[in-house]
C-alpha cells in the first residue's frame, strides 16, 4: 500500500468514524428528549395535582365546587368495571390462546382467526366503543352500564391476553408435552396439569399489562355513555341480607377515573384543572405500579425457569 | 343380585368414550373462544355498515364527500366529512414527523450502538412512555406544551393541532422504536459481520445493511404507528379542540373524526336518530382510512424489498 | 519441522504470529500460538471442534473486537512492518480494509449482485461510477462468476444458488484488492459441485492474494493447501508443508487426528 493511498485511506476512515460518533450523539439526544418529555409530564402533573390529594378527595363525589369535588364515584366505577373486564377477558383470552397454540390445525380457518387477532389489536379503541354502543347497549339491551363497559374493555384488551398466552405456551419446550403424553394423559389433561401452570407467570404478566391498558381507556367508555357527572355509587355487590351477593351494580350508570379527569380538564376554571391533575397523578401511579409489576414478573420469569 | 350387577357391568359406558367426548367438548369450547375474535370483527363491520347505510339513506354520499362543513347538530346542518378528515390527517402527519424519525433513530441506536446495560436502563422508560393514559397526555398537551409553544409562537391559539400532534408523536415513539428495534436485532449476526469485515463503521453497517434487512419489520412498525395516530382520541379531543374546521394549518383549532365521536357521545344520542348514525358513518370513515394506510404501507414495503 | 522451515524461509512471509494468546472472558482459548503465513500460498488451519482454529482466524481481522470481553496477548505482524496489528494503536477498520473475509454461510447483503460487490468500494467513499463498474467486473471475473451474472447484475443476490452466493461473497472481498483473504469453512454449507468450484477458485486466487483457510475437512486441506497448521485444544500442535503433515506428521496428536484416531 503506497504512502499516498494510506493517507487518503486514513482520512476517509477518520471522516467515517466522525459521522459514526455524531450519530451516536444524535441517538442519545433523541432518547434524552423522550425521557425528558416523560419527566416533564410526570413532574408537571405531580406539581399541579399532589396538593389536592387527600382523604377528602378520595371520599367525595364530584360537584360544582372544585375544592369539595372528589373522585369517589370515579375510582369505585373503575374498580367495578375492571372487575368485569377481568372476569370476561381472562377466560376468553386464555382459552383462545390455548386453542390457537395447542389445538388449531394449520388450515385457512386458523389463519383467519390469527389474522383477526392481529387486526383487532390495531383497531382504534373508539371503534370498540361504537361496537359496544350498537351491540351491547342497544341490541342486547344491556344499556349504559358497568356490564357494558366491562365487556367493551374486555374485547379491547383481548388481543393482548391472547398474544401473551400464546407466547407463554410457546416458550414451553415440546419435551415436556411429550413426557406428559408418554404417561398416558389426554391432551386437555396435559394442558391443564402441565403447560398451563408453567405458563402462568407469563399469562399473569399479560393480564396485568392488559389491565393497565384498560384502566386508562377513556374514549370507548364515553361512547357507550359513561356519564361524566355521577354523584352516587352503584349498589354494592355484597349485601348484608340474603342472598348476600347482588348483581344490580352491573346495570348501574357509572363513571371512571379517566373520564372524570377529562371532565375536569375540560372546565375553564383552573381549580378544576388541579383536580384533573390529581386524578392524573393517581392514574400515572397506577400505570407505573402495574407496569412495574409486569416488568418485574417478566424479568423473573425469564431468569427463573431455565429450560 | 349377582346376576344384576353383572348385567349392569356389561351395560356401562366405556370410560374411553366419556374421556373422548369430554376432550372434544373442551376443544369445541376453546374453538368458540378463539372464534370470538372473528365474530368481533364481523360484528364491527356489520354494525358500521348497517348504521352507515341508514345514514346514507338520509344524507347523500356526494354531500358527505364534498361539503366543506361538518355541523350535524346545528339547525343548519351540514354533513361534509372533509373537516374531520383534514383534522385527522394534519394531526397524524405531525405525529408521524415526530415518531418515525425519532423512533427509527432510537431503534438503530439501541440495536447497533448501545451497550446492553444502557438498553436495559432505557427500555423501561420507553415502556412507561407508552403506558401513560392518553387523557394524561391530553392534559400535558393542553396545559404545558401549548403554553410552551406560545412563547415562541405568540399567535398560537389555546386549542391547536400542533400541540396535539407533537404529544401524539411522543406517545407513539416507543411503539415505532420497539418494533423496529426487534426487527433490527433479529437480523442474523453473520450478515452484520460480513459488513464489519469489509471495514464498515457501525453507522454504515446499521444504515446500509441492517436497516434494509429489517425493512419489512420496520415498515410494520410505521404502519402500526399510523394506525395508532389516526385512531387516537383523547389527546386531540382535549388539546386540539372540538370544532370541526377544514384547514391544513397545524396552528389552527380543529376536530378529528375521533374527537367528533366523543363530543357527540357526551350528549344525548337517541337510538336511530340521524345524530346517532353520524358517529357510525364517521367510524366507518376512520376504519376505511386505517385500511387505506395499511394497504399503502404494505405495497410500499413490497417495493422497498425489491429495490434492496 | 526443520525441512519445512527451510522451504518456508525461501518464501516471503505475509504474516507472523508470535506468542499469540486469546482470552474470552476468563477462558484461555488460544495458547502460545506461533505461526508464519507465507505470501501467495494457501495455508490451512485444521483440527477437531473447539480447537480454536476459527478463533485464530478471526484474530487476523480483529473481528473479536466487536464483542465485549475479548482480550489478545502477543502479536501478529503483517509483511515486514514492525507494528502488531493486535495492539490498540492499530485501527481495526483500517485492518479490515486490507484483509478480506469469506464466511461459513454465504452472507450476501439484501442488495443486488452489483451492489454487493460494490459495497466495499462504496463504504470507503469511492463514488465514481466508472471506477466501480470496472472493479465490480474485475472482481466477478476473478471469482469466476462474471459470465453467469453479467446480464443480471441488478438482480437480488438472494436469487443466486448457494455456490453462486459464496462466489459472490468472494468477489465482494476481492473488489477491494485485499492482501490477505480469510476463509472460514467456506464450503461447509455447500453441495459437492459448488464445493469443488470454490476449491478450484481458491487455487487460482492464491497467485494474486494470500489465503488463510479454516477447514473442518482434512481432505479439503490436503486438496487445496500448500501449508497446514494442526490445532488442538487451543494450541498449535504442528505446522508444515501439507504433504508432510499428512503423510509423516511429527507429533503424535497430529498423527492421531490425521489418521482418524481422534476427531
Amino acid at each position: 500500500m503506497s504512502g499516498e493511498n494510506l493517507q487518503e485511506l486514513r482520512a476517509n476512515i477518520s471522516w467515517r468514524k466522525l459521522l459514526d460518533a455524531i450519530f451516536a450523539i444524535i441517538g442519545l439526544l433523541t432518547i434524552l428528549v423522550a425521557i425528558i418529555t416523560l419527566l416533564a409530564l410526570i413532574i408537571r402533573l405531580a406539581v399541579d395535582g399532589t396538593p389536592r390529594l387527600s382523604w377528602q378527595f378520595f371520599t367525595s363525589f364530584p360537584g360544582r365546587d372544585p375544592e369539595e369535588a372528589g373522585i369517589l364515584s370515579a375510582w369505585v366505577g373503575t374498580s367495578l368495571v375492571m372487575l368485569v373486564t377481568l372476569v370476561a377477558a381472562v377466560p376468553l383470552g386464555v382459552a383462545s390462546g390455548i386453542y390457537l397454540e395447542e389445538y388449531a390445525p394449520k388450515n385457512w380457518l386458523s389463519a383467519l382467526i390469527e389474522v383477526n387477532v392481529t387486526n383487532l389489536a390495531g383497531v382504534p379503541s373508539i371503534i370498540y366503543g361504537l361496537l359496544a354502543l350498537g351491540l351491547f347497549a342497544e341490541q342486547l339491551k344491556l344499556g349504559e352500564s358497568i356490564l357494558t363497559a366491562g365487556l367493551t374493555l374486555a374485547l379491547l384488551v383481548l388481543p393482548v391476553v391472547i398474544v401473551t398466552t400464546r407466547e407463554s405456551l410457546r416458550a414451553i419446550p415440546n419435551s415436556i408435552r411429550e413426557a406428559a403424553y408418554a404417561l398416558g394423559t389426554t391432551k386437555w389433561q396435559m394442558i391443564w396439569d402441565h403447560t398451563l401452570p408453567y405458563s402462568m407467570s407469563g399469562i399473569l404478566t399479560g393480564v396485568i399489562i392488559a389491565l393497565a391498558r384498560a384502566i386508562g381507556e377513556t374514549a370507548p367508555l364515553i361512547t357507550i355513555g359513561a356519564l361524566t357527572f355521577i354523584a352516587f355509587l352503584p349498589e354494592p355487590p355484597i349485601k348484608s341480607q340474603f342472598p348476600f351477593i347482588s348483581f344490580e351494580w352491573l346495570q348501574a350508570p357509572f363513571t371512571v377515573m379517566p373520564i372524570q379527569m377529562f371532565n375536569w380538564v375540560s372546565r375553564p376554571e383552573p381549580e378544576f384543572q388541579f383536580n384533573a391533575a390529581a386524578a392524573g397523578v393517581i392514574l400515572i401511579v397506577m400505570t407505573l405500579v402495574m407496569n412495574g409489576i409486569a416488568i418485574y414478573l417478566r424479568y423473573r420469569f425469564r431468569r427463573g425457569i431455565k429450560w | 343380585m349377582q346376576q344384576q350387577t353383572e348385567t349392569l357391568k356389561n351395560v356401562s359406558i366405556s370410560p374411553k368414550l366419556v374421556r373422548d367426548l369430554r376432550e372434544r367438548v373442551i376443544e369445541f369450547l376453546l374453538f368458540l373462544a378463539a372464534f370470538s375474535s372473528v365474530a368481533t370483527t364481523i360484528a364491527i363491520i356489520v354494525l358500521l355498515v348497517y348504521e352507515s347505510v341508514e345514514f346514507f339513506g338520509k344524507v347523500s354520499l356526494k354531500e358527505f364527500l364534498t361539503d366543506t362543513q361538518w355541523s350535524p347538530l346545528f339547525a343548519d346542518a351540514h354533513y361534509g366529512i372533509l373537516p374531520l378528515v383534514s383534522g385527522t390527517l394534519v394531526t397524524t402527519t405531525i405525529a408521524l414527523l415526530v415518531s418515525v424519525p425519532m423512533g427509527t433513530i432510537t431503534a438503530m441506536y439501541l440495536s447497533e450502538f448501545a451497550n446492553p446495560r444502557l438498553r436495559e436502563v432505557v427500555k423501561p422508560f420507553l415502556e412507561l412512555l407508552a403506558g401513560i393514559p392518553t387523557v394524561v397526555y391530553g392534559y400535558f398537551a393542553l396545559l404545558f406544551v401549548t403554553p410552551l409553544l406560545q412563547t415562541v409562537l405568540p399567535d398560537l391559539p389555546g386549542f391547536n393541532m400542533l400541540s396535539a400532534g407533537l404529544v401524539m408523536g411522543i406517545m407513539i415513539l416507543p411503539l415505532v422504536s420497539s418494533i423496529s428495534e426487534d426487527a433490527m436485532r433479529s437480523v442474523p449476526l453473520h450478515i452484520r459481520e460480513g459488513s464489519y469485515a469489509m471495514g464498515a463503521t457501525r453507522l454504515q453497517t446499521a444504515w446500509r445493511v441492517v436497516y434494509p434487512s429489517a425493512i419489512s419489520g420496520i415498515f410494520a412498525a410505521y404502519i402500526l404507528g399510523i394506525s395508532r395516530a389516526v385512531g387516537e382520541t383523547m389527546i386531540v379531543a382535549i388539546a386540539a379542540g372540538l370544532q370541526p374546521n377544514l384547514t391544513w394549518n397545524p396552528m389552527d383549532e380543529a376536530a378529528t373524526i375521533t374527537a367528533y365521536i366523543v363530543q357527540v357521545s357526551l350528549g344525548d344520542l337517541p337510538y336511530g336518530s340521524l345524530e346517532y348514525q353520524t358517529i357510525f358513518a364517521a367510524g366507518l370513515t376512520l376504519v376505511l382510512m386505517t385500511l387505506v394506510f395499511n394497504i399503502i404501507g404494505y405495497f410500499l414495503s413490497k417495493r422497498y424489498r425489491e429495490i434492496y | 519441522m526443520v525441512e519445512s522451515n527451510n522451504k518456508l524461509q525461501t518464501l516471503q512471509p505475509k504474516a507472523k504470529v508470535e506468542q499469540l494468546n486469546f482470552y474470552y472472558g476468563s477462558t484461555h482459548v488460544l495458547k502460545d500460538v506461533n505461526m508464519v503465513v507465507a505470501k501467495n500460498v494457501v495455508t490451512a488451519l485444521i483440527g477437531p471442534s473447539g480447537c480454536g482454529k476459527t478463533t485464530l482466524l478471526r484474530c487476523f481481522n480483529r473481528l473479536h473486537d466487536l464483542y465485549p470481553g475479548n482480550r489478545y496477548e502477543g502479536s501478529i505482524l503483517l509483511d515486514s512492518a514492525p507494528t502488531n496489528i493486535l495492539s490498540r494503536k492499530v485501527d481495526p477498520i483500517e485492518l479490515r480494509m486490507r484483509i478480506g473475509m469469506v464466511f461459513q454461510r454465504p452472507n450476501p447483503f439484501p442488495k443486488s449482485i452489483y451492489e454487493n460487490v460494490a459495497y466495499g468500494l462504496r463504504v470507503r467513499g469511492i463514488s465514481k461510477q466508472s471506477i466501480i463498474d470496472e472493479r465490480v467486473e474485475q472482481a466477478l471475473q476473478d471469482a469466476a462468476l462474471w459470465d453467469e451474472v453479467k446480464d443480471r447484475l441488478k438482480d437480488m443476490a438472494f436469487n443466486l444458488s448457494g455456490g453462486q452466493q459464496q462466489r459472490l461473497c468472494i468477489a465482494r472481498a476481492l473488489a477491494t484488492n485485499p492482501e490477505l483473504i480469510l476463509f472460514d469453512e467456506p464450503t461447509s454449507a455447500l453441495d459437492p459441485n459448488a464445493t469443488s468450484s470454490i476449491e478450484q477458485l481458491i487455487g487460482q486466487l492464491k497467485q494474486q492474494v494470500t489465503i488463510l483457510i479454516v477447514t473442518h475437512s482434512m481432505q479439503q486441506a490436503a486438496r487445496i493447501s500448500d501449508y497446514t497448521a494442526f490445532m488442538y485444544l487451543g494450541e498449535l500442535v504442528e505446522f508444515g508443508a501439507t504433504q508432510s503433515v499428512f503423510s509423516s506428521p511429527k507429533q503424535e496428536r497430529t498423527a492421531d487426528y490425521v489418521f482418524g484416531h481422534i476427531g
